[in-house]
């Protein structure tokens, strides 16, 4: 073992859209794909101002939950790889995002018990010196959601709530959640 | 709505990697004035590290064309500046190479301008360079761009404020847990004590990491400058952490 020193992280500065939007960034899956679900919403400064700069990416299971990975222990997903699983949108200039993706499935915990359906989320903006890590969560998983080791974690029901994209209009394939960085219902942060 | 067994399979043994405490700058550094309403005020909380955590995407030679590693040959005619060669290897700290991952660069030109509407530093953009770059490490880990040696700039941060020449790199590693986005600096650059950004980084050693090396055996001769840059991703947890240098 070398224990190499690590490689300390830097902002993405303002410019981050010169190198990092793909063009088919934002849609996981094409936006025509049976059982497409979109998550869109806005990211917020602390004074409740959009971040026209930002980049928003997401990291996910299959619907099945599963992860074409090497060190996923339970072997290839039955659809082999081709979900892609990662999706990147810079924010626009009122701080909106938009993925568009399937729906993850439940993942079983290495603790026992089981994760809710969830993304994994990466914030990258000017001014921030290393990325912020949250996550985004459904709505309408009401009974996973309370038993997903993450969510409970998290002591105040408001906070955890930061989480939880809710069904537009009871639209169970529209999602909507805003991130705030800072302030007044601010976003609960991972250290992973 | 998802259904699932009762109960979750045993036996699901994951890798973990380590957590690194003191390395990357505070979110919340006062002289980088856009960290004031960007920092989180809440501290972050731990998360074990699950699938998703130590998963991440594979993406490989799919999102890279065969130009996108020499940003002096994306146009019709060549760019003004200093022809340069920027390589080294992607590695985990256990010293393993990381192979086949995605490396993307963007940077500014020689005098110092971005290709980017809201860059108003009054330096000429060139026709011939859009900064960015990408390609996939070898078997070795190793990645190489030739590219132009971009130039310092003004900003705004407060008075007389200039960034030191730099080139941004995003880095996925192979899971989530290693994403980093960071950015590689040139040798003896004279405004790196001046740099509130580059110094946001708390120790001194790990900010000279930042900085590549230049070496003649990667220079070409009659042709470019070559500059060496290793980039250490984190490794398993349990490593043991020393200073390289």
């Amino acid at each position: 073992m070398s224990g190499l020193a690590l490689t300390p992280s830097q902002t993405v500065g303002p410019y981050l859209s010169i190198g990092l939007p793909w063009p088919d960034g934002p849609t996981v899956v094409p936006e025509d794909t049976p059982g497409a679900i979109t998550i869109t919403g806005r990211l917020l400064d602390g004074e409740g101002a959009p971040i026209p700069d930002g980049l928003i990416e997401t990291w996910q299971a299959d619907p099945d939950g599963r992860f074409a990975h090497p060190d996923d222990p339970r072997g290839a997903p039955a659809h082999g790889a081709a979900f892609r699983g990662f999706g990147r949108c810079p924010t626009a200039p009122d701080g909106s995002y938009r993925i568009v993706t399937l729906r993850p499935g439940a993942l079983p915990s290495p603790d026992g018990g089981w994760e809710a359906p969830h993304l994994d989320v990466s914030v990258f903006a000017r001014g921030l010196l290393d990325r912020v890590v949250t996550r985004i969560y459904f709505s309408d998983e009401a009974e996973a959601n309370a038993a997903d080791p993450v969510l409970s974690a998290i002591t105040d029901p408001a906070r955890r709530d930061t989480l939880i994209a809710t069904a537009e209009a009871g639209d169970q394939t529209r999602f909507q959640l805003t991130i705030r960085l800072q302030g007044e219902h601010e976003t609960v942060f991972f250290d992973v | 709505m998802t259904t699932h067994p009762p109960s979750p399979p045993a036996g699901l043994t994951l890798p973990s990697y380590e957590r690194p405490s003191g390395l990357h700058p505070p979110l919340d550094s006062p002289g980088y004035r856009s960290t004031a309403l960007r920092a989180p005020s809440q501290p972050l909380l731990i998360m074990p590290q699950r699938l998703t955590e130590i998963t991440g995407p594979v993406l490989g030679e799919g999102r890279v064309g065969p130009a996108d590693a020499d940003l002096t040959t994306q146009h019709a005619g060549e760019p003004l500046g200093e022809r340069i060669i920027v390589t080294g290897r992607v590695l985990d700290s256990d010293g393993r190479p990381i192979t086949g991952t995605l490396v993307e660069v963007w940077q500014a030109n020689a005098a110092g301008r971005y290709q980017h509407a809201t860059d108003t530093h009054p330096a000429p953009l060139d026709p011939n360079f859009s900064g960015v770059g990408r390609c996939v490490t070898d078997s070795e880990g190793r990645y190489r761009f030739v590219t132009i040696k971009p130039g310092a700039y003004p900003w705004r941060n407060h008075p007389n404020a200039w960034r030191p020449a730099h080139i941004h790199f995003s880095l996925f590693g192979r899971a989530f847990t290693q994403r980093l986005v960071t950015q590689m600096y040139f040798p003896g650059d004279p405004l790196f004590e001046y740099d509130p950004i580059f110094n946001s980084i708390p120790d001194p050693k790990a900010r000279q990491r930042l900085i590549s090396r230049f070496d003649l055996n990667l220079t070409e001769p009659d042709w470019a400058l070559g500059y060496e840059w290793d980039i250490v991703l984190r490794g398993s947890a349990g490593t043991v952490f020393e200073e390289q240098r």
